[in-house]
């Protein structure tokens, strides 16, 4: 793919802002997510990244902004309804259908499709990303591993053949191995299929080698973004996100110089 | 023996009928976590409906059946849109006062429209009996253990096999799953309502011939419904059903062994273990 050209943006925050009740999770974000790229959102935790992912999906309503998807305004609009535009998300923790099998769970996430043999041939795409899964295909989803779980709900977003996939968390919980392995399959599908994805992480470095361009996000402000090899070299993101330590007099330098953006 | 069999029958398809109730409350509550207790009045409210369309307006009975089973399901769906989702999300106590209200109001209508009086329908079972033997069953609670079943499967079937139906098993599972997986919940919802008060038509039509259709034919049978639904796991299908039989059976074998009385206390005392 040519990284030198911009391509068309299929999702476009401007100044959202949303709230759990009273409180103010998100102070005004603007993003926008390139068609075939991936972009990542940093940030701490309780910085508000889940909470824009659902606010994207419908799940939460934005209470200011607008949120443009391939064009059209999507805020407020009910949530099955961004789905069957082609967004799909999956959610913090996985959340399978823990009764229904792994071949059911799959069936649900193309529950707003009709056309039959696609979804026969995605299913077997599916299985084919993660053959661990079709080694389980008639295992209720609440047995599978953690790892195994998260692949289920990947592969069930990937069912709806989205243009956009938004992925919070997807090292949650996982060995370094497995992390390893999503984020292998994770690039596959956005380079394969040219599928946009928008990926929340807390693990800062492996999402800023698999994804093209970053933004970073602290107490639901957006405080610096830019592409991933620059934010991967950049001073501040070393120390804070990536653990590394400066040589020698640390506590000092620690206090003589304010490491927030606030 | 005899006599034991004859009451193991009657049981059973008394215990069907409760079976169906209690089918009814579970699938309301797997999908919404609401205890519908106007369930029994939704069987009571189909009775009448068939009533209607069968010994009032005439029409064949398989027909009037249909037409009921129909009218009910839409009355299902009405009831969840105007009554029950305004006011989920609020503390649960006023999601069972809201159902126990439906019920009050549903028994005082019917009686208003329809009378206090017991209802008839002619059902191509109300006579007959099937002779083995000595043993003599009649065709009404025949007809009952057999619809039963066929409405078992049925429903086996739809929530198994179907797209719509497996949909309905995910969002009972993890509503918010279901929702960023684009299934529409809040019509998944309302059929679930459809299908609930359509099973407990399909019960107060076949109790017809047995009971006979009054206004508070459903407040006595939800009550003894509900246990069974408890007996059976409160979120288990096939559980509601055998709880269903079960209280069925011990109630014909306690009113045809125990000394009087012994009868209507049974049944909740069999459920008392479970409730606490």
């Amino acid at each position: 793919m040519d990284a030198t050209a911009t391509p068309e943006t299929i999702l476009k925050l401007s100044n959202i802002e949303s709230y759990y009740g009273p409180i103010m999770a998100i102070r005004g974000i603007s993003l926008e997510v390139p068609r075939g790229r991936i972009v990542t959102l940093l940030g701490a935790n309780g910085a508000g990244k889940t909470t824009v992912l659902k606010t994207i999906s419908g799940i939460l309503d934005p209470q200011k902004g607008t949120i443009e998807f391939l064009g059209r305004p999507i805020q407020r609009m009910e949530a099955d309804r961004i789905v069957r535009l082609g967004l799909s998300h999956v959610p913090e923790g996985r959340e399978v259908f823990p009764f229904l099998s792994v071949r059911e769970n799959l069936m649900m996430g193309a529950y707003p499709r009709k056309d039959r043999d696609g979804v026969a041939e995605d299913i077997e795409r599916v299985y084919g990303y993660f053959p661990r899964l079709k080694e389980r295909i008639n295992q209720p989803a609440g047995q599978l591993s953690g790892g195994e779980q998260q692949m289920l709900a990947i592969g069930r977003a990937l069912m709806n053949r989205p243009t956009l996939l938004l992925l919070d968390e997807p090292s949650l919980g996982l060995s370094p191995l497995l992390v390893k392995e999503i984020f292998t399959i994770i690039r596959r599908v956005n380079e394969e299929q040219g599928m946009s994805i928008l990926l929340v992480e807390q693990n800062a470095k492996v999402a800023l080698e698999t994804a093209h361009y970053g933004y970073v996000l602290e107490i639901g402000r957006i405080v610096m973004n830019d592409t991933c090899d620059r934010l991967m070299h950049s001073q501040d993101i070393q120390e804070f996100y990536l653990g590394a330590k400066e040589a020698g007099a640390r506590g000092e330098r620690r206090w003589k110089k304010k490491k927030t953006w606030r | 023996m005899l006599d034991f069999v004859q009451q193991l029958v009657s049981g059973v398809a008394l215990g069907c009928v409760y079976g169906l109730i209690a089918l009814g409350f579970v699938l309301v509550y797997k999908a919404t976590e609401v205890v519908n207790f106007a369930q029994g009045d939704l069987m009571m409210l189909g009775g009448f409906f068939a009533f209607t369309f069968i010994g009032m307006m005439g029409l064949n009975y398989w027909l009037g059946f249909a037409g009921a089973v129909a009218a009910m399901a839409l009355f299902g769906m009405v009831a969840e849109r105007v009554v029950v989702r305004p006011i989920l999300g609020y503390p649960q106590f006023s999601i069972i006062m809201v159902t126990i209200g439906l019920g009050y109001f549903l028994r005082s209508v019917a009686g208003m429209i329809w009378g206090t009086d017991d209802l008839k329908i002619d059902t191509p079972f109300s006579q007959g009996v099937l002779r083995m033997g000595s043993l003599v069953l009649a065709y009404d609670k025949l007809s009952v253990i057999a619809a039963t079943m066929i409405l078992c499967t049925l429903l086996w079937l739809f929530f198994n096999k179907t797209m719509l139906g497996t949909a309905m098993r995910a969002s009972s599972e993890n509503m918010l799953a279901a929702y960023y997986m684009g299934i529409p919940v809040k019509r998944v919802v309302s059929v679930v309502w459809a299908i609930s008060a359509a099973v407990a038509t399909c019960a107060g039509v076949l109790l017809a011939p047995i009971t006979f259709i009054h206004s508070n034919v459903g407040l006595v049978l939800g009550l003894k419904a509900f246990p069974a639904a408890v007996l059976g796991g409160f979120g288990s299908i096939p559980g509601a059903v055998v709880g269903g039989v079960l209280i069925g059976v011990i109630e014909s074998m306690a009113g045809f062994y125990l000394p009087e009385g012994g009868r209507t206390s049974r049944p909740t005392s069999c459920c008392s273990p479970c409730c606490s």
